[in-house]
Formats: structure tokens, C-alpha cells, sequence
């Protein structure tokens, strides 16, 4: 039986719905409302987790986003279980089951807990010391080792049945947060018309005024007010509501980053909901509300579950009725912690005594306390803590020494002030600047058009933050466009004042104390830790960080990087702006890689495209390659064949009879204009002026630098018009390439580029009987030998629709491709593939496609060439225009290492054994006998076996490779070396004869 | 689907194959199938030629960032008709749902220019509905309200992981024009990006 702590007469949540949930397989109850971490509070139980390094127990220490101890595991069921949840931020729903972290067997009994007795070993940096010796000892034990015990929670098993999606969004003005200064900016701007949008990472709108009981805003109670402001913007068409959304990333012009959790405090989400949606919002201007943070005590021992924010407890008290304690100790160096204590004391619960490091502390805060007759103990500290799984006593002495006393309590509530979330401003490229008087980071130089206000621009009270907000919200509005409207403020007051406090070790815990003051509690960073960091002589607050790993866990320093920038600042007899502020990151808070990836995942991954023929393919039992994003039919296997048995096949039909081959993926460009052969000059080596119209060329385009970049047969269909072909991969980039040149270097021309790739099928019908297949199918065009000679381009129709009929090869055969608008391809090959098999012929794949060129030395850029080969290295001298005084590439081609001896040429490799195939890729020596490394002199670029030629056949790029025909070369593989003898390109029909039938 | 619009007289058995045949996607907030068939050019010209393109084919290529104009005859939303959208400074997407070829009216225009036939190279999505514009905003980074991205708007952009170009044909009614074979990528982007829109 587990006792209540919640209130009767506290809180809001009221007679809310019972909610049953389980933390490490124990029933509870909580309330509707209720965070895990609040329902864990009710019930009595503050140990919730273990300590990353140390496995020190760990409790709750806040009550919102900044929370760095209370992770636990979310498990809704196998599939989605979710790590390192924030207990203070995870709605409770029915059902929920929650599991501690980073202990075994128990949370109670952990044994790994005896790091914590080992931690003279595991201080700052340890991992740089502690593991450098053996050598060999870090890949085999000490890596494995560490990350077995490094990380938090359980990273999921199983593919997450959740799904995620996305929305990109536009507004005048973006309001980050939505507390009293949020809530009064966007009412602001959203009264002049102005679109707006408001996010708040909580359920309820409201910030402070969750627990800031005093405060009023237009006479009403300040929460109430915030849920009637919350009503009358939700009203507006004009302003769209984001709750439970974390603005997380700031990034390029007002381009701000929201992340909305839509499902995870229910109890069971339809399967159509998106667990979370990623909003991509571009705002003309932001305001950024984002309220401050308040930051604990360091002192010894000030870990212990029941150790907890002020704040934290006055929420947990005055929103959810819940009292962290009967017994309850205030550490403090600032006034807020005095408001926790006053509210739990009228609430009915003990307060054991305040202890406050200030001398002479004075105002409301001190005279309600001292009024209630709380005791006072002023210019003292805590200079440790008692206790197993909970805090039982504070231990308080004078602030320079002298005798103890020690304080029972069940509970100790600490704040050492309050640090502005700066982050966001942060992360839009803003300078912080350092306020002396009040000792904290403000914004600064804006570099975006965003403005900060109330707590987060370091504004105290809560009508100046009001105030300041209104007008900003107003303003934001107005600098986006919309119309100025005579607007009067809300008025708020308040009894309460956060005086500044104080950042870094608490006296008592100075270099001299023995007891661990933890700086960060999800890294169990020390003050000894920086101080360490310091003596060894780390500088730069970038550099403390790292090697103490301070402020590096996922709650990214909320409550530690101000704390540890003091004592490094102290240790290095520094102010705190001279050793700097580290930057800050996104996302402010952890994003799941759900949200970021969306809808970009299953079928959405990347886009699949197929050719039109792809259903044809299909039913013909292809089997399919992916080429880029693009699905092609490598080999057409029948009844049972292998790949290889299927390519042999579909090589032999392709000379003897003839084979249909989808070449739909091809690039196409139509170049239209009356300076189209010019541009053309331009672009490829070899010469167009001169070419036809209805004739084709097989054409080279280089890059700047004289080598080869793509290749491709052009058609000249006109006098201005070409139909330029390009290889699959290099569609797109060829376009770009084209278009770069005409835009940058020849503006002049009368051109225009426009991609056909798609706009055409393409069905290749190669092989002797090619003719005979497709000629019943053909209107309009005579493609006998004389008529349409090898490498011609005719308009006409074929089965009835208009085509681009081209006589080329890629074979070696008499050949045609086919082009037909893209929704009629799959009919075309159909009819196609019905006159083919009245001719023996065969479908064929490119694995087919591949050998077939090979045997005929036609090269594949990219295969073939690696970005370092010119067209001579390639055996193709021929294809540049002998004539031509310019074109892109030119210059390049005649660098002096371009020219000179030594190069790599292609060249033809038989092994001497004609039934190994050689490995692509493999390196090529002269001298097998050498010593390794051995002087390697090329490597094979393409190898197959060839059954049209009854043995094995490859092509090569060695050096010198032309002036040695004949030579034996070897190719050392790892169990054997391979003789090869160096031949010519052409493996199949050396003449040419077969091209024109 | 609509399918009067194609003119192409192939051979007996030889039928045109709709890629997204079939498709649809509906709820309470949005629609989306697969728009008729259509004659498309991509059309490049310098401003000089324009008023001799106009003439030739019935309708002013608009000369403002964003802008499409249609046809004096027909109403494309509706009937179907023939509209001209901006996507350069030099560059126009003409669509026309009619069944009159451009290429053919472009033939007649003796100004410089350049017409290329892209009927086959895109397909064409119709989404509509209350929705229809945060199912777009699913993926596509442009602001789609109505003060920004008005009826008869149109825009190169990016859907996703693909580009498109997108035409306002109504308050709640859009035209995603992509090439092929992207529009099974386009048609289950929009669907799924409409589970999160019902």
C-alpha cells in the first residue's frame, strides 16, 4: 500500500480521472493531467533511475524539459519502446508502463553502482588516460567494454510501427513558448491580423503561471488568464495553436524547426496518427519566450532522489496538488526558493528549515517566510546530504566553516538562481552578452529578424516581461506587413521577485571538499571534475567541456553549462565572459529520428521510377537492377536458368537471331534552336556542322579538364534540332552541365535545352533479323540498308504512334531503337516482342547489354573511365574533331601530363587460361616476382565471360597499354596470379561487317 | 479518367497505358487521383517572340514570376482548355486538356523559339479539398495560402524528394504536374501525407 502525497486542497487537477500505470512492473495510480513524473511524486517515489557513470541513485529534479536525472524507458509494446523519456515531461495515460534505466538486477540493488566507489579511477578524461595502454587492449576489450556500459537507456529492437509526418508552414510571426510573455506577444500580433503561430512544448499554455501562485495579469489569476488568452487565440483563423510542440532548431532566415508530439500521452493513438509531425516553419519575424531555467545548488551530495528544483516542487504542489515531501529543506541563494517554501507551508506540509547563503537576504519572499514561521538559516550552506535511495538529512554549517548540524528531511528543495534559455537565440547565429549586474547571459547582437522577451531576454518581474512582450508581438506583426491597431496591454502583478543568486560551487564545496557536487547530473560531471579539466590545463570553456563531457548528455546543460563555466572561471581566476559560453547546438531539446525522416520512409524512402515497359518486364520474369533510382531488367532467366546460363543465352540469340532490350532510361536532351549545331561544337569533341539532318554521330563531352564525362549517340533531327542521348546515370547531371555552359560561357547562342528523357520509351531491337522484326510495324519510313544506312534517325509512326526510329547499336548487330511516347511503350513492346518470337528473338537484360558491348570494346563512362581518362586513352581519338579550334574540354586535353607518355590506355585483356574470368577491378603488374607492394600498372575496368566468344574477355587500363599488344601481364589475386595477354578492344567481329546486317 | 483528349490513332490492339490508372485517395478533407491525359510542350522563347507565340497558340505566356494564363475559350478548370504557366524568364509549361496538339499551333509561329513535345514526360495529379493544401505542405516548402499562392498560381518546386511543378486551378484545388516516373512516388506521398490531413 503506497501512501498518497497528493493534496487535497492543492493543485488543479481536482478530482481528475484515477490512471493506472507501471514503473518497473509496480502498479500505480495517478490522475488524468498528471506527468509520469508528477504520478510518481503522488505516490511516494522519488528513486527513478541510476547514474550514467557512477550509478548513484537518482530521483527527479525538475518539472519540466530541463529534466537530467528521471529518463526512463517508454515500452508501449514490443515494437515501440522508447528510451530515455523525461518522467517530468512523459503524459500519463492508462496503461502507461515505464522502466527505470541503467541498473541491474534492480533500481534498488545496482551493481554497477560500485563505479561509484571506484570513481577515484573514472575522474575527467578518464577514458583518455585510463585506456592507452596496452595498445592492442582498446579494439579488444576496452572499446567493447565501454560501450556496453556507455549510453542510458535500450535503443529499440524492432522497426517502429509508428509513423511520422511533416508540414511546412509560413507566418508573419513565429512566438516560441507560451508563458506569460509568449501568450502576451502572440494575442499582440495576432489583434493586428497578422498570421501567427504559437508553440509551447507543454500540454497547457501557461509557463510559470503553472506554479507562480501570486501572480495576476488584467486583475484574473495569472493561469486562468493564460487558458482565456489560450481561448480567444485558438478562436482566431489568423493564429494556429501548436501545444505539446518543441521549437528545437533555429536555423537560416527565420527557418525554425517544431517538433509536435501528437500521440504519446495517449492511451491508445489510431493507427492513421502520426506519433509525431515535424513542422518546417518559415516566419518573417520570431519572437523567442522561452522563459529561464532555474539552476540548482552545487554542494555535496546534492544528487540524492528528493533533491529537487524549487520550482520543481511548486509546480508539482500547485498544479498537480502533489507535495514532494513532509519534511522539506530549502537550500538557496535566491529569493524564488523562499515562494516553494511558503506555498508547501500554507499547504500544510513541515518545512525543517531554509538555508540561504546570503548574509542578509531581504523583501517579500524572506518576511512571509520568516511570518510563517519558518526557520531561517542565513549565511550558511549545505555542505552535504544524508541518505540510501532518498535524501534523509541536509547537513548545514557556517558558510566558513565551523560545527555541523544536521537536518532531517525527506525532501530538499535548491535554487541557485535563474539561467534565460538563450538557446534558440543562440542557434540563429545572436551573440549573448554578459549582464555584470545580474551575472547571467542575455541576448545580444541579433543576427535574424527575431526579438527575445520576458525571461529568456533576462527580463525580471512579471509586468516589465508583459509589457515588453505585447509590444514586441505588436511590432513583429507590424514589420511583417500587417496594419499597426491602437492596442492596450494586458496589466499584471505579482508579490514575487527572482533576485539573481549565484552560479558555481556553493561554499562548502570548494576545491578542498571531499564529496561529490555534481555540476551535471546526467554525465555525473563534478565540481571537482572542471576544476581537474582546469589543472590540466584546459583553457577554453570548449575545451573544459569536452574533456569532462559537462553539458555534452542529451539534456544538452540546461542546468549545469553556467554552473560549470563558473568554477572553471573561478579555478582559472577569470570572469565568466572571458572563458566564454559554449555554443549552443540544436535541438534544444532530444528529436526522434522518426520526426526528422517523416514520410521518407518504406516506398517513400527514394523515389522507385520504372520505364513503362517495367510491367512487361516483369511478366516476362526479369529479374531487376537497381541503376540509380531506377529499376532495370538485368536478365530474362527461363525455365530455371541461372544468370549466367540466362546471359549466355540472351547473347547468343542477340548475333544469331535478335534481342528487345528496354534502353528507356537512357537520357534525353532536345537541343532546339538555330545555333543547336553550335552550341553542339561546343559541348562534344567531335564535329556537327556538317552533320545531316536524319544522321547520327556518337559523341564525347569532356570536362574542363580534357577528360571524358559522358558519351552518347546525338541524332540530328532537323537543322535545329537535336536528339542528344546520355548515359542512365548521367541525365540529370549532363542537363546541368549543358545548361551551366549555355547560361555562363555561351549566352550568346540561340539554343534551348529541354529534357525528353522520360517523354520517350526506348526499345533497342538488335541482332540480324532486327529488320525483319520490326519492319510489319513501321509506317511511313523505308528502313532498308541504303534508306536507313547504320547510325540514321527517320520520324514516322510505328504500330500507328509517333516515332523517333534510330539505326544504331550498342551490340555490335544491326540494330534500331525504337522511341514511341512513353504511355505507348509498353503496348510497342508488346507487338514488338509478338514479330520477335516468329524470329527466334529474346528479351534481353543489361547484364546482356554489357557483355554484348564488351565483346565490340565499346566503352561505359564510368566504368570504363574513372574521371581520369581522355578520349585518346580510350581509343577514342577518332571521335574528336581534328579541326575544331574550340570546345569544352580543349585546352584541357592538351595539358603536358595529358600528353605524355606513361599514360594509361584501354586495352583488351585475354587470361591465357580462356575460362578464368578476371575480377573488375583487379590490379595489373608487369612482374609477378616483385617484392609487395608491387608496381602496379592498371587494373581491369570490365570482365566477362563471353559465350559468343567461348571464353573469357576483358577490358583494361594499363600503362602504355597500346604499345603492348601481345605482352603477357599478371593479375595477382590472393590464392593465385592470373597470365593475361594484352589484345585489342575488339573481341567479336573486328571488322564491323555484322553492324550494317 | 477522361481520356477524349487523346488524339493518337495507334494501330488495332496498340493501347496507351495510364501510369497511375486505378489510383485514387480520398477522405473527409482532400481528393486526389490522377488528372485526364493532356498535350504538353516545354516552350522557350525570347520576350520579342511572344506576341507571335500568343497568337499562334491562343493564349499569352505570362511574363510574372508565378503566373499561368489561360486560354479566351475554355475554362480549364472545368472543361478542360489550354494554359500557359511561367517557370523562367524564358521558359513556359503550356497544358492543354483539349485535345489540340501546341506543337501544332507552335509549328505556325515563324518567331524564335523553341517547342518541345512533353506530353508523355509528365503526369498530372489533381488534389482538392479543404486539405489539399497541408497535403501538399506535407512536402512541398512553398507557401500555399491564398494571399501568397492565389488561384491560377503556379510554381516549379519540390515535393518531397521530387520536383514538380504545381498550379493553383482553385481556392481548394491544385494540379501536381512530374515527370513519369516519379508520379507513383508523387501519388503515395500525397495519399500517405493525407492520413495526417482527414
Amino acid at each position: 500500500m503506497t501512501i498518497s502525497f497528493r493534496l487535497a486542497n492543492a493543485g488543479r487537477l481536482g478530482r481528475a480521472k484515477s490512471v493506472r500505470f507501471s514503473f518497473d512492473g509496480k502498479e500505480y495510480a495517478g490522475v488524468e493531467g498528471d506527468t509520469l513524473a508528477s504520478a510518481l511524486l503522488a505516490n511516494g517515489v522519488h528513486l527513478v533511475g541510476r547514474s550514467f557513470k557512477y550509478h548513484r541513485p537518482r530521483g527527479i529534479l525538475s518539472a519540466g524539459a530541463e529534466e537530467p536525472s528521471a529518463l526512463v524507458g517508454i515500452h508501449r509494446d514490443a515494437e515501440r519502446k522508447t528510451p530515455n523519456i523525461r518522467a517530468t515531461v512523459q503524459e500519463l495515460y492508462e496503461g502507461l508502463n515505464a522502466v527505470s534505466q541503467n541498473r541491474w538486477p534492480s533500481l534498488s540493488f545496482d551493481a554497477g553502482s560500485v563505479s561509484d566507489l571506484a570513481s577515484p579511477l573514472l575522474s575527467a578524461g578518464f577514458y583518455y588516460k585510463t585506456f592507452m595502454w596496452p595498445k592492442v587492449a582498446w579494439k579488444s576489450l576496452y572499446e567493447p567494454k565501454i560501450r556496453e556500459a556507455a549510453g542510458l537507456g535500450v535503443a529499440p529492437d524492432l522497426p517502429d510501427t509508428d509513423h511520422y509526418s511533416a508540414r511546412y508552414a509560413h507566418c508573419d510571426v513565429l512566438v516560441v513558448g507560451g508563458g506569460v510573455a509568449g501568450l502576451a506577444a502572440a494575442f499582440a500580433a495576432a489583434e493586428t491580423g497578422a498570421r501567427v503561430i504559437l508553440c509551447d512544448e507543454q500540454a497547457d499554455l501557461g509557463g510559470a503561471l503553472r506554479y507562480e501562485q501570486g501572480a495576476t495579469v488584467d486583475g484574473q489569476p495569472g493561469w486562468e488568464w493564460a487558458q482565456a488568452t489560450v481561448a480567444k487565440l485558438a478562436a482566431k483563423d489568423n493564429v494556429r495553436l501548436l501545444t505539446r510542440t518543441t521549437g528545437f532548431g533555429y536555423y537560416a532566415q527565420n527557418f525554425v524547426g517544431l517538433v509536435e508530439r501528437l500521440t504519446d500521452h495517449l492511451a491508445q493513438p489510431s493507427p492513421d496518427q502520426p506519433r509525431e509531425r515535424l513542422w518546417q516553419v518559415r516566419a518573417k519575424r520570431v519572437v523567442l519566450a522561452t522563459g529561464a531555467i532555474e539552476r540548482h545548488m552545487v554542494f555535496g551530495d546534492n544528487d540524492r532522489p528528493g533533491i529537487m528544483l524549487a520550482s520543481a516542487a511548486r509546480a508539482y504542489l500547485n498544479h498537480y496538488g502533489v507535495a514532494v515531501g513532509r519534511q522539506v529543506g530549502v537550500f538557496t541563494a535566491n529569493d524564488s526558493a523562499y515562494w516553494a517554501a511558503v506555498d508547501l507551508k500554507k499547504a500544510g506540509v513541515n518545512i525543517a528549515a531554509i538555508v540561504d547563503t546570503r548574509d542578509n537576504p531581504s523583501g517579500r519572499a524572506i518576511e512571509e517566510a520568516r511570518a510563517l514561521g519558518i526557520e531561517l538559516n542565513l549565511g550558511r550552506t549545505v555542505i552535504r546530504t544524508n541518505g540510501r535511495l532518498r535524501v534523509s538529512s541536509m547537513v548545514v554549517q557556517a558558510k566558513k566553516g565551523g560545527p555541523e548540524r544536521t537536518i532531517p528531511v525527506d525532501a530538499l528543495l535548491m535554487s541557485a538562481g535563474w539561467t534565460p534559455s538563450v538557446h534558440l537565440f543562440s542557434q540563429s547565429r545572436g551573440k549573448v552578452a554578459f549582464n555584470k549586474t545580474t551575472n547571467r547571459f542575455v541576448p545580444g547582437d541579433y543576427a535574424q529578424a527575431c526579438v527575445s522577451v520576458g525571461a529568456c531576454n533576462g527580463t525580471d518581474g512579471i509586468d516589465p516581461s508583459v509589457a515588453e512582450a505585447f509590444a514586441a508581438g505588436e511590432k513583429a506583426a507590424r514589420e511583417a506587413g500587417a496594419k499597426a491597431r491602437k492596442l492596450s496591454r494586458p496589466k499584471a502583478e505579482t508579490s514575487e521577485s527572482w533576485s539573481r543568486g549565484m552560479a558555481g560551487a556553493a561554499p562548502g564545496a570548494g576545491a578542498d571538499a571531499k564529496s561529490k557536487a555534481f555540476v551535471d547530473f546526467q554525465n555525473d560531471v563534478t565540481a571537482k571534475d572542471i576544476r581537474l579539466a582546469v589543472g590540466q590545463g584546459m583553457r577554453s570553456i570548449e575545451h573544459v567541456k569536452r574533456y569532462t563531457t559537462n553539458g555534452m548528455a542529451t539534456d544538452q546543460g540546461k542546468t549545469s553549462n553556467l554552473h560549470g563555466l563558473a568554477i572553471a572561471a573561478e579555478t582559472l581566476s577569470k570572469t565568466m565572459p572571458e572563458v566564454g559560453l559554449t555554443t549552443f547546438r540544436p535541438p534544444y531539446t532530444p528529436v526522434t529520428f522518426g520526426a526528422i525522416v517523416n514520410h521518407s520512409r518504406g516506398p517513400l524512402f527514394e523515389p522507385t521510377r520504372k520505364t513503362p515497359m517495367h510491367d512487361f518486364a516483369v511478366a516476362r520474369g526479369a529479374v531487376f537492377e537497381d541503376v540509380g533510382q531506377w529499376k532495370r531488367a538485368w536478365y530474362f532467366p527461363q525455365g530455371g536458368e541461372d544468370m549466367h546460363r540466362a546471359v549466355d543465352r540472351e547473347c547468343v540469340t542477340v548475333r544469331k537471331a535478335a534481342g528487345i532490350f528496354d534502353g528507356t532510361t537512357l537520357g534525353k536532351i532536345e537541343v532546339v534552336g538555330p545555333d543547336a549545331a553550335a552550341f553542339m561544337e561546343l559541348l562534344y569533341t567531335n564535329p556537327w556542322q556538317k552533320l545531316d539532318p536524319g544522321r547520327c554521330r556518337y559523341g564525347i563531352m569532356l570536362r574542363e579538364d580534357g577528360f571524358i564525362y559522358d558519351d552518347g549517340v546525338v541524332g540530328r533531327l532537323a537543322e535545329d534540332r537535336f536528339h542528344v542521348t546520355t548515359t542512365t546515370g548521367g541525365a540529370p547531371r549532363v542537363l546541368n552541365h549543358m545548361e551551366d555552359y549555355l547560361q555562363t560561357e555561351f549566352p550568346h547562342l540561340k539554343v534551348w535545352l529541354t529534357s525528353t528523357s522520360e517523354q520517350w520509351a526506348v526499345i533497342a531491337v538488335q541482332g540480324p533479323k532486327s529488320r525483319d522484326i520490326i519492319q510489319p510495324l513501321v509506317e511511313g519510313i523505308d528502313i532498308s540498308d541504303e534508306a536507313l544506312p547504320h547510325m540514321s534517325v527517320r520520324t514516322g509512326k510505328f504500330c500507328g504512334v509517333p516515332t523517333r526510329l534510330f539505326r544504331m547499336s550498342f551490340s555490335g548487330e544491326r540494330g534500331f531503337e525504337i522511341n514511341v511516347p512513353s504511355d505507348f511503350g509498353r503496348a510497342v513492346i508488346e507487338a514488338i516482342w509478338k514479330e520477335g518470337q516468329k524470329h527466334g528473338a529474346c528479351m534481353y537484360g543489361t547484364e546482356a547489354m554489357h557483355v554484348l558491348r564488351a565483346e565490340k570494346g565499346y566503352i561505359i563512362v564510368g566504368q570504363d573511365t574513372d574521371g581520369t581518362v581522355t578520349p585518346d586513352d580510350a581509343g577514342l581519338s577518332w571521335a574528336v574533331g581534328k579541326k575544331k579550334t574550340d570546345f569544352v574540354g580543349i585546352r584541357g586535353m592538351k595539358r603536358p601530363d595529358l600528353l605524355a607518355k606513361g599514360r594509361k590506355q584501354l586495352v583488351g585483356l585475354k587470361t591465357k587460361d580462356p575460362k578464368t574470368v578476371l575480377e573488375e577491378g583487379a590490379q595489373i603488374v608487369a612482374d609477378p616476382r616483385q617484392a609487395i607492394p608491387m608496381t602496379m600498372i592498371g587494373h581491369v575496368s570490365s570482365s566477362y565471360w563471353s559465350e559468343n566468344c567461348g571464353r573469357s574477355i576483358a577490358l583494361a587500363l594499363v600503362k602504355d597499354g597500346r604499345s603492348r599488344m601481345g605482352e603477357t601481364l599478371y593479375v595477382p589475386m590472393p590464392d593465385r596470379t592470373i597470365e593475361v595477354e594484352v589484345t585489342g578492344t575488339v573481341f567479336y567481329d573486328e571488322t564491323g561487317a555484322r553492324l550494317n546486317g | 479518367m477522361d481520356r477524349a483528349a487523346v488524339r493518337e490513332t495507334p494501330a488495332e490492339g496498340v493501347t496507351r497505358t495510364f501510369v497511375l490508372e486505378g489510383r485514387s485517395g480520398k477522405n473527409s478533407r482532400v481528393t486526389i487521383e490522377p488528372a485526364a491525359p493532356a498535350y504538353r510542350i516545354s516552350l522557350r522563347a525570347p520576350a520579342e517572340s511572344l506576341a507571335s507565340l500568343s497568337r499562334a497558340l491562343g493564349v499569352k505566356p505570362p511574363e510574372q514570376p508565378m503566373g499561368s494564363a489561360y486560354a479566351k475559350s475554355g475554362d480549364f478548370a472545368g472543361k478542360g482548355g489550354r494554359v500557359a504557366l511561367w517557370l523562367g524568364p524564358d521558359e513556359w509549361l503550356v497544358i492543354d486538356t483539349q485535345g489540340n496538339d501546341p506543337m501544332v499551333d507552335c509549328a505556325r509561329a515563324k518567331a524564335l523559339h523553341s517547342a518541345v513535345d512533353i506530353s508523355h514526360r509528365q503526369v498530372a495529379i489533381d488534389v482538392s479539398g479543404a486539405g489539399a493544401a497541408d497535403v501538399l505542405n506535407a512536402g512541398c516548402p512553398r507557401d500555399l495560402s491564398l494571399a501568397v499562392f492565389p488561384v491560377g498560381s503556379a510554381a516549379r518546386t519540390v515535393l518531397g524528394k521530387i520536383e514538380i511543378v504545381l498550379l493553383r486551378t482553385g481556392e481548394e484545388a491544385f494540379r501536381v504536374e512530374c515527370w513519369r516516373s516519379f508520379s507513383d512516388y508523387a501519388f503515395t506521398f500525397l495519399a500517405e501525407a493525407a492520413r495526417d490531413v482527414s
